[in-house]
């Protein structure tokens, strides 16, 4: 058992996801051609359904939106050396946390309703990864464990409010009231077209620039503000931070209440940007999404769009193929995003060995011919 | 020759163990370059180099953890493809690594018998590793109680416990990888007898060290290892330590520290009556009280493990103090005071800690990140709100410059320093922020030749500038060239604090053992 040589870093960053998304799509493939269809057309069908028919961009990116929130919630928990499993519960605070606010200025102009109402999701979210935080900086409980749990106490706390306080009287499906219209923020294609391009009326709207926003200010908190310092040493070197005077257990709740906060800015997409109202399971499982995505983006804003894209378009392009073929159901397009999070997660390093021993033998014949 | 053979014959006789021109490298690194090595059979082998001289990799290539690029490895004889760990102990090669590869909650019988369980119920193995273990304790007089749990031994013991392992399956060629660092200077003599009984008996040692004395002490020849080549081999009868050390280093080393007498001011810092309890209530520290005044080392000597590390965390703030007091430049710290290692650090006290990677160093963030690890809300960083990124990279590479840290590239990642220049990182940051108080745990443990001359060399002239310094080291040698008195700890205990003027190795070595000597200040 000999221990391989490192990877270069740009091999470590770009050639091995992409050669773990091709082993990915291979077995796809091979599964695709054994139920007899044509994996190349296949794949075809859904790279237009994703990119270039009609739309298909829009949904995509509305779908990119919601998991760079959830993606981030997972990478800045990360960075501190803590697994948040909690996006989903965290999200659905924020959406709770955003219905109450527009709900309450209801009476104030945009201006001031609609950042109340954002205001509101990055707060319900950050409550919601707080807690979890205090429990496992003081008390010790393992943050998977309390994370996980509280997904389902939101869950439920959503089914109460969406079943009792919140549900929109007079109609019986678990759904409040629309939000007040100056809360909601702009589609995408109202925007184009108020500046004379003609798109396709698609769920995208507004929060993606929120989720830009969010890619941008996660780069600058984790790598140059202090807290970011503080957030990296904790999570790389619990001890050398203790040694340094720094306060984990303060951090640990602070990165935590900044993973809920990104978590709530969900609400912005799925409330505030497309369906207006909060409806039951509007999370839709992007919580576990923004793992995979947090995991396969190597936890740096620029991983976490790419691979946010890439999950988009699969959702995107997914659908697209279960419309298209008989025998292609939603189903493969899970195993499609499940071979993804296999080949990326679980086995993320299985083309490292071989991958670095290639390498190193051409470094090595490069720099034997230079002599 | 020292030593009785009996492996035979001269030349006649096959060599225990020959390399040819091995070479092995990782990405661009070249570990290894050409090396050829010859162990003749029943003779003790020392192997010197600095770290990062590729001794580790070339002991991993024969014991099977490393697969050579070049070269040839024979053993008695036979050309031999050694490719894992199981390959090299069926060769007759066995390894005792420096960190000891036991299950402490395991009695030794059942860690020797690890690997050869043998069957579901393990009566075969259990019977035959016993068996096994009575065997070779008596043939090479390793004295040890099979059924002893291992976490109850002592150090010297466990290492006993770990040569057995390694000549359980009835290895010719035993390699022992800096096999004195955690021990005694008794227990380092009796393992030297126990090297010698198995040159008695035939065994081929190779011995890695980076400790002169030792390869001076016990080594039959002796190989020098440079920059991943070998630099000369040496019949140790015909060699001496300056020539050794030239041959590690590339050029002449002055061994012996220069230093001037200390010239004490104030005392800056005092501890008095400390005692630490841990969260479990087992008493580490106890009734101990020192001062240290401006000017001057205290040395703090003491097998490992004897409390050191604890003194030093809790002088640090990095555990409470549970009784007395500690004194840093005038502000007195009672066990009630809440404090933290920021807390110490503001006071004025500089931190090297014993294990820089586990303390010192984030080895995944880049040199100019640690070299602001602690300081990170200081000036150093700037006063915007966002950390000023050039400066940290100018003020590092400064640091870098004028500590001799190589190679000086703020960006580069601790990890990829060697352990001699990730020590000189740390000591230029506590060292740049000019404290009043300098608390230095074992600063130059897995360090070359060279940077220990530098370093101690930085230390001596700190404590000219005035610093008051508390320096933990488990090496006597260190304590004994670089300490004005030497405080000797014993479970947990002071037993006391003399000269290092009157200190003798006899003398030192008997308090570390817990014997309280005249002359001695309590």
């Amino acid at each position: 058992m000999s221990t391989p040589p490192p990877l270069p870093r740009w091999a470590d960053l770009v050639l091995l996801p992409f050669l773990n998304l091709c082993a990915a799509f291979l077995i796809c493939g091979l599964i695709v051609y054994a139920i007899g269809e044509n994996p190349f057309e296949a794949m075809g069908v859904m790279v237009r359904g994703a990119f270039i028919y009609q739309g298909g961009l829009g949904y995509t990116l509305y779908y990119t939106t919601s998991i760079i929130f959830t993606g981030l919630a997972v990478a800045v928990a990360f960075h501190a050396g803590m697994f948040n499993i909690g996006g989903e519960g965290q999200a659905t605070f924020g959406g709770i946390g955003a219905a109450l606010a527009a709900f309450g200025c209801a009476w104030a102009p945009g201006i001031i309703a609609l950042p109340m109402a954002i205001l509101g999701a990055v707060l319900a979210g950050a409550l919601w990864g707080v807690i979890p935080g205090y429990l496992q900086a003081k008390r010790g409980s393992h943050i998977v464990i309390t994370t996980i749990m509280f997904n389902f106490i939101a869950a439920s706390v959503l089914v109460w409010l969406l079943a009792g306080p919140l549900i929109q009287p007079g109609q019986s499906s678990p759904q409040t009231a629309p939000l007040p219209d100056q809360t909601w923020l702009p589609g995408m294609s109202d925007m184009l077209a108020r500046a004379g391009v003609e798109t396709a009326h698609t769920p995208l709207n507004g929060s993606f620039f929120i989720a830009l926003a969010a890619l941008g200010l996660f780069w600058a908190l984790i790598w140059r503000t202090r807290l970011g310092y503080e957030i990296r040493a904790v999570g790389q070197n619990a001890d050398a931070a203790h040694y340094a005077g720094i306060n984990g257990a303060r951090v640990i709740i602070i990165a935590m209440a900044v993973a809920g906060a990104f978590a709530g800015l969900l609400a912005t997409n799925e409330v505030l940007g497309s369906s207006h109202r909060v409806v039951n399971s509007f999370t839709a499982g992007y919580g576990f999404t923004g793992i995979a995505v947090a995991l396969m983006g190597r936890n740096h804003p620029i991983g976490i769009f790419l691979a946010a894209l890439l999950f988009g378009a699969l959702f995107q392009g997914g659908a697209e193929l279960d419309f298209e073929y008989r025998t292609i159901s939603r189903e493969m397009v899970l195993l499609i995003q499940g071979m993804i999070i296999l080949f990326s997660g679980a086995l993320a390093y299985m083309f490292n060995p071989p991958l670095a021993r290639l390498i190193a033998r051409m470094a090595a014949g490069r720099e034997h011919s230079c002599e | 020759m020292p030593g009785k053979r009996t492996g035979g014959g001269g030349d006649a006789a096959p060599l225990a163990l020959r390399l040819e021109g091995i070479s092995k490298s990782f990405g661009l690194v070249r570990a290894n370059r050409n090396i050829d090595l010859d162990v003749k059979p029943g003779s003790i082998h020392g192997i010197i180099g600095e770290n990062g001289a590729g001794k580790s990799t070339l002991m991993n290539i024969i014991y099977g953890m490393h697969r050579a690029d070049e070269g040839r490895i024979h053993v008695a004889g036979q050309p031999v493809d050694v490719r894992s760990s199981a390959d090299a102990i069926a060769c007759g090669i066995g390894m005792v690594h420096q960190h000891f590869m036991l299950v402490p909650t395991f009695s030794v019988l059942e860690n020797v018998m690890l690997g050869t369980e043998g069957g579901m119920f393990l009566r075969e193995g259990r019977q035959a590793a016993r068996r096994r273990i009575m065997e070779l304790s008596e043939r090479f007089s390793l004295a040890v109680d099979p059924d002893a749990i291992v976490g109850d031994l002592n150090v010297g013991q466990r290492q006993r416990v770990e040569i057995i392992k390694a000549l359980k399956g009835g290895a010719n060629v035993l390699i022992l990888d800096e096999p004195t660092g955690v021990l005694t200077p008794q227990e380092a003599e009796q393992l030297f007898d126990i090297i010698r009984v198995l040159r008695e008996r035939g065994v081929s040692v190779l011995l890695i060290t980076h400790k002169l004395a030792e390869i001076m002490a016990i080594t039959d020849t002796v190989s020098i290892m440079r920059q991943g080549k070998m630099a000369g081999h040496r019949e140790t009868a015909q060699t001496s330590p300056e020539e050794l050390a030239e041959l590690m280093v590339g050029r002449k080393v002055l061994l012996e520290v220069d230093r001037t007498p200390a010239n004490p001011g104030n005392v800056r810092f005092s501890a008095s009556g400390l005692g630490y309890t841990n969260p479990a209530g087992i008493v580490e520290l106890a009734d101990i009280s020192f001062e240290v005044r401006s000017g001057e080392i205290l040395g703090v000597a003491g097998v490992s493990g004897n409390g050191q590390t604890q003194l030093m965390e809790v002088l640090a703030g990095m555990r409470p103090l549970t009784a007395g007091t500690i004194s840093i430049l005038g502000t007195e710290i009672r066990a009630d005071t809440a404090t933290s290692p920021r807390r110490i650090r503001i006071l004025g006290v500089g931190h090297i800690p014993e294990d820089r990677h586990h303390h010192g160093l984030v080895l995944n963030f880049e040199a100019r990140e640690n070299m602001i690890l602690g300081f990170h809300d200081s000036a150093l960083t700037g006063t915007g709100f966002l950390m000023d990124q050039s400066a940290m990279s100018s003020n590092c590479r400064e640091r870098m410059a004028g500590f001799d840290v190589r190679p000086g590239n703020p960006r580069l990642n601790a990890r990829s320093f060697s352990g001699g220049n990730q020590q000189k990182m740390v000591i230029a940051r506590e060292f740049s922020a000019n404290p009043g108080v300098l608390l230095v745990g074992q600063p130059t443990r897995g360090v070359d030749v060279g940077a220990i001359e530098f370093i101690h060399k930085r230390l001596l002239a700190l404590r000219d500038a005035g610093c008051a310094i508390l320096l933990v080291s488990v090496e006597l040698d260190e304590i004994m060239s670089l300490a004005d008195r030497i405080m000797v700890l014993c479970a947990g205990r002071n037993v006391g604090i003399i000269d290092a003027a009157a200190a003798d190795r006899r003398t030192l070595g008997l308090m570390m053992a817990g014997q309280r000597q005249e002359g001695a200040v309590a």
